[in-house]
């Protein structure tokens, strides 16, 4: 070890894994994952949250399963919390939605209002 | 660096170890892997939680749900509903880690850490001790760094007086006087050692902090190192802690690899390196001059002080030798500055103490504590009270150099001058709690039958004393105690405490004099009435048989093992005295209540 600023780097890098363990004060996006969700296709996305969470090293992001939330005809269905803010739910996620959904949201802080579930049932009702 | 939704951390520490951890570890493996998660789902393996009588633990995050008694059955359960499906096992979850809805409350809240405040042990359970990068990224071998380019060797000295840190071995001596003593003299050698001998009966908080964050210990001594001039340390651990050995075998290896020991660290010309050496199983090598003789190759035995190990210490040169756990709190004082831990405790007491709580208690486990908490916050919140609703009657602290503390002085604020002045002491660590089964007469022979065994004879004081007072001691437990034996006792406790050669013999007398200063009923009751009020001394009970309520059923004669109870169908049984080896089958087997203890 020759300088502090090699040491400040592994410590950056190792920073991601052990967040998890602190104090969860961050973004949470949770995708609903019982039966009706894993059927639904839920699984593609929550990896696809994983890797876009990881290629733009988000720092306070952390990304967790649920349950059913009830709407299974929805499915698959993805909360965002974000501190402070009242929740957001997107239903029938694809893998193809959450680059916009992270872009716009968990980073830009806009959340993409065509996906949301208000919107998806004033369309069809 | 890979991105992990979740991680599983299993409790690794010897405790959950020996309650089948690693085949808990092993099965999650398999789990995760089949059910194809191996890529999102991290196991972690890490020191002890703290919470030993729950074990094995453990935690998954993000959600932090805190499973307890985990068997290697429940966990392809936890990983299909919890990891999989997101759904947390209720029933598996420490009852106490929940609040009235079962909502998940953060560790902080919950009863048995809320009142704790974990520097020593503030890694353990949190990283995993056999990688060093988790060290890194809580801020580890950054108090080197910053000692390293930042501050002179007398600031760093300075820092730790000023913080107000004593050794947390048991005598409490300042360990930053300790430092400023082996930096005065002139040497081109001197030696950094690390006392691991932990010895005293029911106290394992060393092996914790080795287990939990090696590293932790390892930094402290290089900072130890640079604050008095020296390049090579020695950690002096016990054979009997093999978790520990191999974490402290792979943390320095990492470090040297990391070139955070050895030569040139952080490019400041400044070079230290460590080395175990592995005590093999005698109590007095925990005795710093002792425990020198022996890293030297020499037998374990104590010499006269002076010379300090500070002036004439490891091979003839000045040489600080300084307790696990008082290294713990090195690095996070020199991060975090002397004033945030002096903040922290009471006038002469700085800082937090861990105990390792055991006998009578619910919450078995290590707990971390700002000094001043009292003994009744330990025990009844943090501890989870006695079992069985019992009444305490004493804790014993400081093991076989400490003393008992009463009920009476339940709410004494602990810190080491309180509890000297009540007769006990700090201690290593150990607090084993008695209720009202136990025998004060027999905790004080179980010490010093201890000291006997581990005394090295090179003193007649201990040697003979000791052994002396264990006799006048069967005889008492053995009903042929006689008046003016207390007297005996005492006295001769006085005489070992004034000429024993080492701290061991010097406070051997301690639980027996301690005992007798709070319980001497207990012992008149043993000496004038043969008989033993909590009825553990077996020579002075007797089991008895109540004619009246004796339904006739003979099931104690049939689990007497040497048969000494006789009756017959509507005769009621009477145990025969002179055959009685007092086992006590025949009173939990007795359905009426029909068997007394007398």
């Amino acid at each position: 070890m020759k300088s502090i600023q090699e040491l400040e780097a592994i410590r950056q890098k190792t920073l991601e894994t052990i967040n998890l363990r602190r104090e969860q004060t961050g973004t949470r996006v949770v995708v609903g994952m019982a039966t009706c969700g894993i059927a639904a296709g839920a699984r593609p996305v929550l990896t696809a949250f994983m890797d876009e969470v990881a290629k733009r090293n988000l720092q306070g992001v952390a990304v967790a399963q649920t349950g059913c939330i009830g709407v299974c005809r929805l499915e698959p269905i993805v909360e965002i919390y974000k501190p402070g803010e009242d929740k957001v739910t997107y239903v029938k996620v694809t893998p193809d939605m959450v680059g916009r959904i992270v872009t716009e949201h968990v980073v830009g802080d806009n959340p993409v209002v065509e996906y949301t579930i208000g919107y998806y049932e004033a369309k069809n009702k | 660096m890979e991105f992990y939704r979740s991680q599983v951390l299993v409790c690794t520490g010897t405790g959950c170890s020996s309650s089948n951890s690693p085949a808990i570890i092993d099965k999650f493996e398999e789990c995760i892997k089949n059910a194809g998660l191996e890529k999102e789902i991290k196991v972690v393996r890490t020191g002890c939680f703290g919470l030993c009588e729950n074990g094995p633990i453990c935690i998954v995050y993000p959600e932090g749900a805190f499973y307890s008694h985990i068997k290697v059955e429940d966990v392809p359960r936890i990983v299909s509903e919890h990891l999989v499906k997101g759904r947390i096992v209720q029933d598996l979850l420490y009852h106490k880690s929940v609040d009235g809805e079962q909502n998940i409350l953060s560790l902080n809240d919950i009863e048995f850490y809320k009142k704790q405040k974990r520097i020593a042990l503030r890694n353990c359970g949190v990283i995993n001790p056999e990688d060093i990068n988790e060290y890194i990224a809580f801020d580890g071998y950054k108090a080197l760094a910053k000692a390293l380019t930042e501050m002179t060797r007398d600031e760093v000295i300075d820092c730790i007086l000023k913080s107000g840190l004593r050794g947390r071995g048991g005598a409490g001596f300042p360990t930053g006087l300790k430092w400023k003593f082996a930096k005065a003299p002139e040497s081109d050698v001197k030696y950094v050692c690390c006392n691991a001998d932990e010895g005293d009966p029911g106290a394992f908080m060393d092996r914790s902090v080795l287990e939990g964050d090696p590293h932790a210990v390892l930094e402290a001594m290089a900072i130890a190192g640079y604050a008095i001039g020296s390049q090579q340390g020695y950690i002096y651990v016990r054979a009997e802690y093999p978790i520990a050995v191999k974490r402290l075998r792979i943390a320095i290896g990492q470090a040297r690899e990391m070139g955070l020991l050895g030569k040139d660290i952080f490019g400041t010309g400044f070079n230290f390196d460590i080395d175990l050496r592995l005590g093999s199983g005698a109590f007095v090598c925990g005795e710093e001059t002792a425990l020198l003789a022996s890293i030297e190759g020499g037998r374990g035995e104590p010499r006269p002080r002076p010379p300090f190990p500070a002036n004439k210490g490891l091979f003839g040169k000045p040489t600080i030798l300084n307790n696990v756990e008082t290294l713990a709190n090195v690095c996070q004082i020199i991060l975090n500055g002397p004033e945030w831990f002096s903040s922290i405790g009471t006038e002469k007491s700085k800082g937090t103490k861990v105990f390792a709580l055991g006998g009578k208690i619910n919450n078995t486990g290590l707990v971390e504590i700002p000094m001043g908490t009292t003994l009744r916050e330990i025990i009844y919140e943090i501890g989870g009270g006695i079992p069985g609703g019992k009444k305490f009657k004493a804790a014993q602290t400081g093991g076989p150099s400490g003393g008992c503390i009463p009920a009476e002085h339940l709410d004494v604020p602990i810190d080491y001058d309180n509890l000297m002045a009540i007769g006990s002491m700090m201690g290593s660590g150990g607090m084993i709690v008695m209720d009202e089964d136990n025998c004060m007469v027999n905790i004080a022979k179980f010490f010093l039958e201890f000291t006997v065994d581990e005394s090295c004879g090179k003193c007649p004081p201990c040697r003979i004393g000791t052994r002396r007072m264990l006799e006048i001691l069967n005889k008492i437990c053995d009903g042929k105690g006689e008046e003016g034996d207390l007297e005996k006792l005492e006295k001769l406790a006085r005489n070992i405490k004034a000429t024993a050669l080492c701290g061991l013999g010097q406070t051997a007398p301690n639980p027996v004099l301690s005992t007798i200063r709070y319980f001497r009923d207990e012992y008149e009751a043993h000496i004038r009435d043969k008989r033993c009020p909590a009825g553990v001394c077996k020579n002075l009970l007797n089991y008895v048989i109540d004619p009246d309520k004796c339904k006739t059923c003979g099931i104690c004669a049939r689990n007497c093992p040497t048969k000494c109870i006789s009756g017959a169908p509507k005769v009621p049984y009477v145990i025969d005295q002179s055959k009685c080896i007092k086992c006590g089958a025949c009173m939990t087997s007795c359905k009426f209540g029909a068997v007394s203890r007398k």
